[in-house]
């Protein structure tokens, strides 16, 4: 997949030609292994995709944890960024990538987030991501589709257990059945 | 080994989170993943464990075979280490590429069992100076999920718990020359003591903290750590220092004491399920590699 030049946003949100000079200044940018969201603009004959980031909501991550799932687990819905009301973010991947960062406080960034917020994130909303990272975990092995709602569940039946005994068969069992109950109440 | 790449953020989030005592899975340091041990897994050798921590999966496959001694321990038998890095447990390994880990592994393990108490070397010998057993211990690398050495060392001391080893006599003739008669029995069988037998506690230095069983995550955040063998006792009996970063000696210590806690914690865990699992008997439904 091919994320061009045009197709990202400039810092301070410019619109010009990209010249040879932002071809350089990128790598200040973006280095091998940095993580970004964005969306497929189209998909090439040959099975490659090409990326964009043209909106300000997508771009660079900053602090968080990443999730690998298979990417027949994410439901397909409208949006795939999700605010969560326990004080989490979500971005549920299509390709299966799940990132759970701490909810942006001011939504005034610049433009694709071009700076990275590396200060110390506050405990309470470390516990909240761990348990949500291993709510997805638990969702996962036992074969559960991915959104928002079953995320949100989850996270609300595993609050009686503690974070790291969430990855006990027994009680990810236990939880996803009672998610999976209230899914169904919801639905009939 | 291998390794995953991270951003900058990411590795920060990580550091952050050991200073405080929460990793990303909501565990502390000092606390092990789940872990899934099952022994004689393998029906064609004398002993086997498979031990499932986290993504690490590991296979140990211990053959009995008939040698003669080392020369310089005639009354004694020994222990041979082999590790063979699968390319399932990722694309690095493919082909020879996991040739230096899997030498590096064994070279460990050599260390780790040098020590003269770990095994009893002296019941493995059947004619001092011409028969001993030897006790090929085969270790399969099937996934990498980081804490290799844990893992393994781990899964060697069930496989040798599980170990039987048959029960041979010696008849000698009137010319002098000796017969070695195995037991028609194929239960009878004598088994190995693994009281003493260490298991490797890797830690992890992230940050100014160091944490137990580290992901592969994690090990991408940590420049150095320690490698300790501790048996249930709490004695130590081989250190390394690997990575590329340093350790100051104070650190060192404190790494020491928590290897030997966990350590100890760890022995009685594994006891435990080693137990459990004999005093099922036969009755013992085997999950093996399909459940």
């Amino acid at each position: 997949s091919v994320l061009l030049l045009s197709s990202m946003n400039l810092p301070g949100g410019e619109l010009r030609r990209r010249s040879a000079e932002d071809e350089l200044a990128m790598r200040d940018y973006l280095q091998e292994g940095d993580l970004i969201s964005a969306e497929v603009q189209s998909v090439f004959s040959d099975g490659a995709v090409s990326l964009h980031t043209r909106s300000l909501k997508y771009g660079k991550l900053g602090q968080g944890v990443l999730v690998q799932v298979s990417p027949s687990l994410v439901k397909r819905q409208k949006t795939h960024f999700h605010d969560l009301p326990c004080g989490a973010s979500v971005i549920l991947g299509n390709n299966g990538f799940i990132w759970i960062y701490p909810t942006a406080e001011q939504k005034d960034e610049e433009a694709g987030g071009f700076t990275t917020n590396l200060e110390p994130v506050p405990l309470s909303d470390r516990e909240v991501i761990s348990r949500l990272r291993n709510c997805v975990v638990a969702l996962v092995t036992e074969k559960l589709m991915l959104f928002d709602t079953s995320i949100l569940y989850c996270y609300e039946a595993s609050l009686p257990h503690q974070i790291k005994d969430i990855l006990k068969p027994e009680v990810m069992e236990e939880i996803v059945l009672e998610t999976r109950q209230r899914l169904l109440d919801v639905e009939g | 080994m291998a390794s995953v790449v991270l951003s900058e953020a990411e590795k920060v989030y990580i550091v952050h989170g050991v200073q405080e005592d929460l990793r990303v899975d909501g565990r502390g340091c000092e606390d092990y993943r789940c872990a899934e041990v099952e022994t004689d897994v393998v029906s064609n050798t004398s002993g086997s464990a498979r031990v499932r921590l986290g993504h690490t999966d590991i296979l140990v496959g211990v053959k009995a075979e008939m040698g003669t001694p080392k020369l310089e321990k005639p009354d004694e038998g020994y222990l041979e280490f082999f590790v063979d890095c699968s390319a399932n447990a990722t694309p690095e390994f493919e082909g020879r590429g996991g040739e230096e880990l899997g030498s590096e592994i064994a070279n460990t393990l050599n260390r780790v069992f040098s020590s003269e108490s770990t095994v009893d070397l002296k019941s493995l010998c059947i004619n001092p100076r011409e028969h001993c057993w030897v006790l090929y211990v085969d270790v399969l690398l099937l996934e990498c999920g980081g804490n290799l050495f844990d893992a393994i060392s781990i899964a060697v001391k069930a496989a040798l718990f599980n170990t039987r080893i048959p029960k041979v006599r010696v008849l000698e003739d009137e010319e002098g020359s000796k017969e070695i008669e195995l037991s028609d029995d194929p239960y009878d069988c004598m088994r190995l003591s693994v009281d003493n037998v260490p298991c490797i506690v890797t830690l992890n230095k992230i940050g100014y903290r160091h944490v137990v069983d580290a992901t592969l995550q994690e090990e991408a955040c940590s420049l150095a750590s320690l490698l300790i063998s501790v048996t249930s006792k709490g004695t130590l009996t081989s250190m390394k220092k690997m990575g590329k970063g340093s350790l100051d000696p104070e650190s060192i210590f404190e790494m020491m004491e928590t290897g030997k806690r966990v350590g100890k914690s760890l022995h009685i865990a594994l006891q435990k399920i080693l137990d459990e699992e004999e005093s099922l008997g036969t009755a013992r439904q085997k999950v093996g590699f399909l459940g």
